[in-house]
């Protein structure tokens, strides 16, 4: 818990992105700071000096006045450059997801945050995860657009309904930290918190074991498989034209239209829920129905899960 | 001293003085003090809420259910946008002073601008009665899927109260560009307009071109509501960003209609009341045309964290820092405009010096947030929540005040009394810093945007912060006491009164009904201030001694 000793100046710094964003920003105070300082500086001394009845000169004014302006928009914009490029390369380098170590699926509905580990272990507005580990949240939402916003770790990103949203972080003091919800979801909004718990590993084993090896995300994925008539059609000795599942994610699936996207868990979920929008090429439109309605977020998580398990398979063998 | 017992001559607010006259009135600056009237009566609601957003944090328990908070900051967003903030200069000041500036005897469509007034208070009452009924809680942005499908209250006749509410914006600004192209008195180019001109002339731009899609947004919101097609519903291929898309290419320009009109403002104030010609006329002009356009290609910077394109967030980010180049020039002359200047300490020169001031430090916030990954953790804090207070009401705010004092003897023909007036503007700074400078801190701690509780580690931030709030209310409301008085009891104002040089000074105060008995004939550009004798000569080519 944030517990402060003292009124609070300064957020916890506890993950990779932490430090790096901290940098940053303290770059940017401090030009701010200077920028600041000039404009109330010459203002100060302009305003005495310059004041009605003071007696200084007036004479020979600045005239030309475009080379002063000149100077200054270069000088800005060199300066405004500079933060530009820092920002953003944080940035890319933050939200061009990498490959977690654990990857855990985050379900966000009025109010509260819903947890899924790989092995099967779920939780509720508390994530339990090893220091100095990559994790990988996979996050969609059940309702409206919510946001998951981990102030110690400088994290956030929209759980925008329809889609999923993937964020990464990697914790680098063991803790306890608050997650907020970042963006207005309705009544509780206020309320929808949790806690990430930043265990080192051998607490972190043990916390999974004490949870019980459940079935496994991937394992409860293949029956809903078969309980949704999936394999019907894409099992191995179906009769329809559907394409085999088996190594799927992760691939380039070249598209009907010409285009090609990446098989991630975005594309299998808008594939399970809106199968018509995107076609692989080769195969026949208005077969495969539409399943929007019928299987919940969690359980559209432990199908994607599957699908990744046997993908990943495929790439091993 | 004397009292001076001159009658006034006949003036645009004595001359058949009915309530019908009034009401049916086509004098632009009669219609100016009508939209006086209401966004002052819409000010003070959103103030009301404002301060009961701040009594309620004041502690993390809080005074209010969670969702009458809720509604509370909806009502605050929705009523000081759209009801004070957007109209709040052009509709007053721009209205009574563009033509009398410019050397015109009326706008181009006085119809036109009555009726703009008559839509803007229908809007107003549809908004009203969205209140008496229930209120809304989506907040002033109303994003789906939570506006459309979850939200409860009356967020269609919300969203209806902004669809019309655009109309009367449209209609005013179409009204401004024509009247600036086809009225100007002669020799009247565009490089002696005064800045104030230039930035209502930008400002127009920007509202005749948003607008529209403001609208449409609003109408798909109401046929959400109404019929519920699916525009924005994921589950029937819908999809809830195009809605951020849509709402931001309206209201990031909005935030420069709200701005820029200041900006003018502030231009006049500062050449006055330092006596001396503007820093970079041309300079200055610029700055509000490249603002006025460049506004129009940031929109995304609202979305670096729902899920956009990583490359379209990095050359939104970039736009983004190339807009505060200009605003970057404009501070900078400002501030040399006081360079061997006389500076006078009038209250209107307060409000404009700490215009600048709250401007620069708002301005500088903004490239905070307009950098990407710093962007990532202040996004939907109350850093945000404080960089854009610092534009919206450090700045423009306090422009609107500075431009109230400034030309108050001119609309009513009597001097405000000054120390009050310093004291407020004084006031008004130092309540001001005081609510929102603590807000950076929370919005850096981590503290989301529309909580109505939070953790106590908080609480004496959100205390400073809402004991500033209180200061800053008072601030607020000073001026409408004093203000009132001196309408009865002021001290009656010549003409020109602190010896400007813009048009508007060339008539009597208050003006007659058609400003000028003859069209002025201008031969000069504006800010002819000499501060080494303190001599002037207005746009009409006279020469006036030092008062
Ligand atoms: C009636 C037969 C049918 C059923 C039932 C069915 N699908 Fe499909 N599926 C298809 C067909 C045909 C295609 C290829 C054409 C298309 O994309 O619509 C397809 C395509 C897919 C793809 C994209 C494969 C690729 O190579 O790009 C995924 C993923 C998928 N289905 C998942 C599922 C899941 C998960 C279920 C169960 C919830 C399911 N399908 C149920 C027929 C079916
Ligand atoms: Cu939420
Ligand atoms: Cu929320």
């Amino acid at each position: 818990m944030d517990q402060y000793h003292w009124v609070p100046f300064w957020p916890r710094t506890a993950a990779l992105n932490a430090v790096v964003v901290n940098n940053l920003y303290i770059a940017e105070l401090g030009l701010c700071g200077l920028i600041i300082a000039m404009v109330v500086g010459m203002m100060m001394t302009f305003c005495v000096r310059y004041r009605q009845g003071s007696t200084v000169s007036r004479a020979d004014r600045v005239k030309k006045t475009w080379h002063w302006e000149i100077t200054w928009t270069t000088a800005t914009l060199v300066a405004f450059l500079v933060l530009f490029c820092w920002g953003a390369s944080i940035y890319i380098w933050l939200f061009k997801t990498p490959p977690g170590d654990i990857e855990i699926y985050v379900v966000a509905k009025q109010w509260m945050w819903k947890f899924q580990h790989p092995g099967g272990q779920r939780e509720i507005d508390t994530l339990h995860v090893p220091v100095d580990k990559t994790i990988r949240l996979v996050m969609a939402s059940q309702d409206v657009i919510h946001s998951f916003f981990v102030p110690a770790f400088r994290v956030k990103r929209d759980v925008v309904s329809g889609t999923y949203e993937t964020i990464w972080f990697k914790a680098t003091k063991t803790g306890t930290y608050q997650i907020e919800c970042s963006q207005f979801c309705g009544v509780q909004h206020a309320t929808m918190k949790g806690y990430v718990v930043v265990m080192t590993p051998a607490d972190y084993a043990a916390w999974l074991t004490s949870h019980g090896i459940r079935e496994s995300l991937a394992l409860q994925g293949e029956a809903l498989f078969r309980q949704y008539g999936c394999s019907g059609c894409h099992g191995a000795n179906s009769t329809v034209h559907a394409p085999t599942l088996v190594g799927l994610y992760g691939s380039i699936v070249h598209l009907q239209n010409g285009g090609a996207v990446r098989a991630d868990e975005r594309y299998i979920h808008d594939k399970i829920l809106m199968p018509n929008e995107q076609i692989p090429a080769g195969y026949p439109s208005n077969v495969m129905p539409s399943f929007a309605g019928q299987i919940s977020e969690d359980n559209i998580l432990k199908l994607v899960a599957y699908i990744q398990s046997i993908g990943s398979q495929e790439f091993s063998r | 001293m004397t009292t001076i017992a001159i009658d006034l001559p006949r003036n645009y607010a004595t001359e058949e003085n009915t309530i019908v006259s009034w009401l049916f009135t086509k004098d632009h600056k009669r219609i100016a003090l009508l939209f006086f009237a209401s966004i002052t009566f819409f000010f003070f609601i959103g103030g009301f809420a404002a301060t009961m957003i701040r009594l309620h944090l004041a502690t993390p328990g809080g005074l209010l259910q969670p969702s009458v908070y809720n509604r509370m900051f909806t009502v605050h967003g929705v009523m000081m946008v759209w009801f004070f903030l957007i109209p709040s200069i052009p509709n007053t000041f721009g209205n009574f002073f563009l033509p009398m500036m410019i050397g015109a005897h009326d706008l181009a469509f006085p119809r036109v601008n009555l009726l703009s007034w008559y839509v803007f208070n229908l809007s107003g009452l549809v908004l009203l009665y969205a209140l008496v009924m229930g209120g809304i809680d989506t907040g002033w942005t109303f994003y789906p899927p939570y506006s459309t499908q979850y939200a409860s209250g009356y967020v269609f006749a919300a969203a209806l109260a902004v669809f019309i509410n655009g109309f009367s914006s449209i209609m005013t600004s179409l009204n401004f560009v024509v009247t600036t192209h086809r009225l100007r008195a002669p020799g009247m180019t565009w490089l002696r307009l005064p800045l104030f001109v230039w930035a209502m002339y930008s400002v127009s731009i920007v509202m005749l071109t948003a607008t529209p899609v403001l609208a449409m947004d609003m109408f798909l919101l109401c046929v959400e509501r109404f019929i519920g097609v699916g525009m924005f519903d994921p589950s029937r291929g819908g999809d809830p960003i195009l809605w951020q898309h849509m709402f931001w290419f309206y209201s990031h320009p909005a935030v420069y209609i709200m701005i820029l009109p200041a900006m003018g403002v502030v231009s006049e104030l500062i050449s006055c009341y330092a006596r001396r010609p503007i820093f970079g006329y041309l300079g200055m002009v610029m700055a509000l045309m490249a603002i006025a356009i460049i506004s129009f290609f940031v929109w995304a910077h609202h979305m670096f964290v729902a899920g956009i394109s990583i490359y379209s967030a990095v050359v939104f980010s970039l736009l983004s820092f190339f807009v505060a180049v200009p605003s970057a020039i404009k501070v900078f002359n400002w501030t040399v405009s006081l360079h061997k200047g006389s500076i006078v300490f009038d209250a209107p020169m307060l409000y404009a010096l700490g215009f600048v001031l709250l401007f620069t430090i708002g301005g500088l916030t903004g490239l905070i947030v307009a950098t990407l990954a710093v962007d990532v953790h202040v996004h939907d804090t109350y850093f945000v929540i404080a960089h854009f207070h610092y534009i919206m009401v450090g700045g423009t705010v306090s422009a609107f005040f500075g431009g109230l004092h400034y030309w108050w003897p001119k609309m009513t023909g009597r001097f405000y009394p000054e120390s009050w007036a310093r004291f407020a503007a004084t006031l008004t700074f130092v309540g001001f810093n005081l609510t929102f400078f603590p807000q950076f801190i929370l919005g850096y701690l981590g503290m989301p945007r529309r909580y109505y509780t939070y953790v106590p580690a908080w609480e004496s931030w959100n205390l400073l912060s809402s004991a500033g709030a209180s200061i800053l209310a008072v601030a607020y409301a000073l001026p409408l006491f004093y203000l009132g008085w001196s309408l009865l009891y002021g001290r009656r104002a010549g003409p020109n009164p602190w010896g400007a040089t813009g048009l508007e000074w060339t008539t009597p105060s208050p003006p007659p009904t058609h400003n000028w008995e003859l069209t002025p004939t201008v031969k000069l550009g504006p800010y002819s201030y000499n501060p080494e004798d303190g001599s002037y000569i207005t746009q009409d080519g006279v020469k006036h001694a030092y008062v």
